[in-house]
């Protein structure tokens, strides 16, 4: 087991993704914030709420989204349906999707899917803590990155968020 | 995560386990249809036919949809304008039907056990939409997920179910699923309707008496008196039972407590319920139907999923 950030370094890392976020979009106006159910839910929280400190006195649109319904392996194994609550309208918005790790790309093709059932956005941008580079089965890279890594299949990528840490192993 | 059973059969075959994975998945379908596009694409690689051997407006309309919803492809079967009426039996009917490459059978039929003989000779996954007095498992689903809905909880609510207990797969499936759940249950009509070993063989209270059950109940789900099953004379007139059984506005206000109204449908106004109670704040009848469909994908999407299609 080898640790890949450490709870000092996750703090930081999660700030410094907050400020990459408002560095493209300065004051949130057109864009919004949504998380991927249910592990990219505990980044997306913690991100939007150093959004909030940059912003104290604006309403970010903050949605998170379920892709159960939309995964491409149902046949084979079912997952838990975890809960959608996207409750503004995306039409015409820029949507920054926030998701733990970036493996293969499935999830994150399934989001996308699921997202365009809202409405057109104007640009979708992907957001993930820890990217897990040379593993993609899908034409889908992060625009914002905690951290790149290199592994191999056998190996598991995990986020300890009690714990606070991420682990390799 | 899994169903413990390949086929919806009925609510007895199901453990608690089942029920709460098929009620929490329906509570995220709920979600799905408020949706601008009210549609996933879980089940686009499916086919399910829907035969309806029995007449039904809502059932059949609700799976229906609930079916589109999912984006699979649906063919709609009704007994009396097809083959059947020239003597083709069931098994015969439905191996036809299969061979064209259908995955699942959603099946209403009169006889009790048909869809559980056909369970036993066919490979497609089968949900039973109601088989004679025996059970209707999605319609006891969907009543225990509109429950939930309002009241918070299944484990302690008192529900009374009032009626045609005798004739009716309603009553049944929804006492396997209340018990099951923890609630308590309460059978209320005249004692010509209620089986007369139901309070040992299913664990339930009986009551001939409609006032005090509703000053106990929670929760009252009131059932149709189906005329169409009985052949001989269990009460003297419709209007006799509907003085003693039928409930009405001021029996309501009567009570200490908001009673939460239910009713399968169709209703028979007048009858079982009085108009102004059927349209009331009270009433929750419309949401069932609407809760019907989002409960009905859940059962669908769980038993589609997770078995490699080879290995039926």
């Amino acid at each position: 087991m080898k640790s890949i950030l450490s709870s000092r370094q996750l703090a930081i890392t999660i700030r410094r993704l907050a400020h990459q976020i408002l560095e493209n979009h300065i004051d949130l106006e057109h864009t919004v914030l949504i998380g991927i159910q249910p592990r990219g839910i505990f980044l997306s929280d913690k991100i939007v709420s150093e959004v909030k400190k940059l912003l104290p006195r604006k309403r970010i649109q903050y949605g998170k989204l379920d892709i159960t319904f939309y995964r491409d392996d149902i046949r084979k194994e079912l997952h838990k349906a975890n809960h959608t609550d996207i409750t503004f309208p995306i039409e015409n918005k820029n949507v920054i999707l926030i998701d733990d790790v970036l493996y293969t790309g499935r999830t994150i093709r399934a989001a996308m899917d699921a997202l365009l059932d809202f409405g057109r956005p104007a640009k979708v941008e992907l957001c993930v803590l820890i990217d897990r580079r040379l593993s993609r089965q899908f034409p889908i890279q992060p625009d914002y990155v905690g951290k790149a890594i290199d592994s191999i299949v056998s190996q598991k990528v995990k986020v300890e968020w009690k714990k606070a840490e991420v682990v390799l192993y | 995560m899994q169903l413990s059973t390949r086929h919806l059969l009925g609510i007895k075959d199901l453990t608690p386990g089942d029920i709460s994975t098929i009620l929490s998945t329906a509570s995220q379908f709920k979600e799905v249809l408020q949706r601008p596009i009210k549609k996933v694409p879980s089940l686009r690689d499916v086919t399910i036919i829907n035969l309806f051997f029995e007449n039904s407006t809502r059932t059949r309309i609700s799976f229906e949809l609930a079916e589109k919803r999912l984006s699979a492809d649906v063919i709609n079967f009704t007994a009396s304008s097809s083959s059947v009426a020239k003597g083709e039996t069931l098994l015969d009917t439905v191996n036809n039907i299969l061979s064209m490459k259908v995955d699942m059978v959603v099946m209403r039929h009169s006889a009790s056990g048909a869809p559980h003989f056909l369970a036993q000779h066919i490979p497609a996954a089968i949900v039973n939409a109601g088989d004679g007095i025996n059970e209707h498992p999605t319609q006891a689903l969907l009543d225990a997920f509109s429950i939930t809905e309002k009241t918070g909880k299944l484990k302690g609510t008192k529900v009374a179910i009032i009626g045609d207990i005798m004739h009716s797969r309603v009553a049944q499936s929804n006492i396997y699923l209340l018990k099951k759940m923890g609630a308590e249950v309460t059978v209320c009509g005249p004692p010509t309707l209620i089986p007369k070993y139901i309070s040992r063989a299913l664990n339930v209270e009986v009551s001939y008496d409609l006032k005090e059950t509703l000053e106990w109940c929670d929760v009252a789900n009131v059932l149709r008196i189906q005329l169409e099953r009985q052949n001989q004379v269990l009460f003297s007139s419709l209007r006799e039972y509907s003085l003693a059984y039928g409930i009405n506005r001021r029996m309501l206000d009567n009570l200490q407590k908001d009673i939460v109204i239910m009713h399968p449908g169709p209703i028979n106004r007048g009858v079982e319920l009085d108009s102004d109670v059927a349209d009331s704040k009270q009433s929750i009848i419309l949401q069932q139907v609407e809760n019907g469909v989002a409960v009905r994908m859940a059962v669908l999407f769980l038993l589609s999923g997770g078995r490699n299609p080879s290995d039926n």
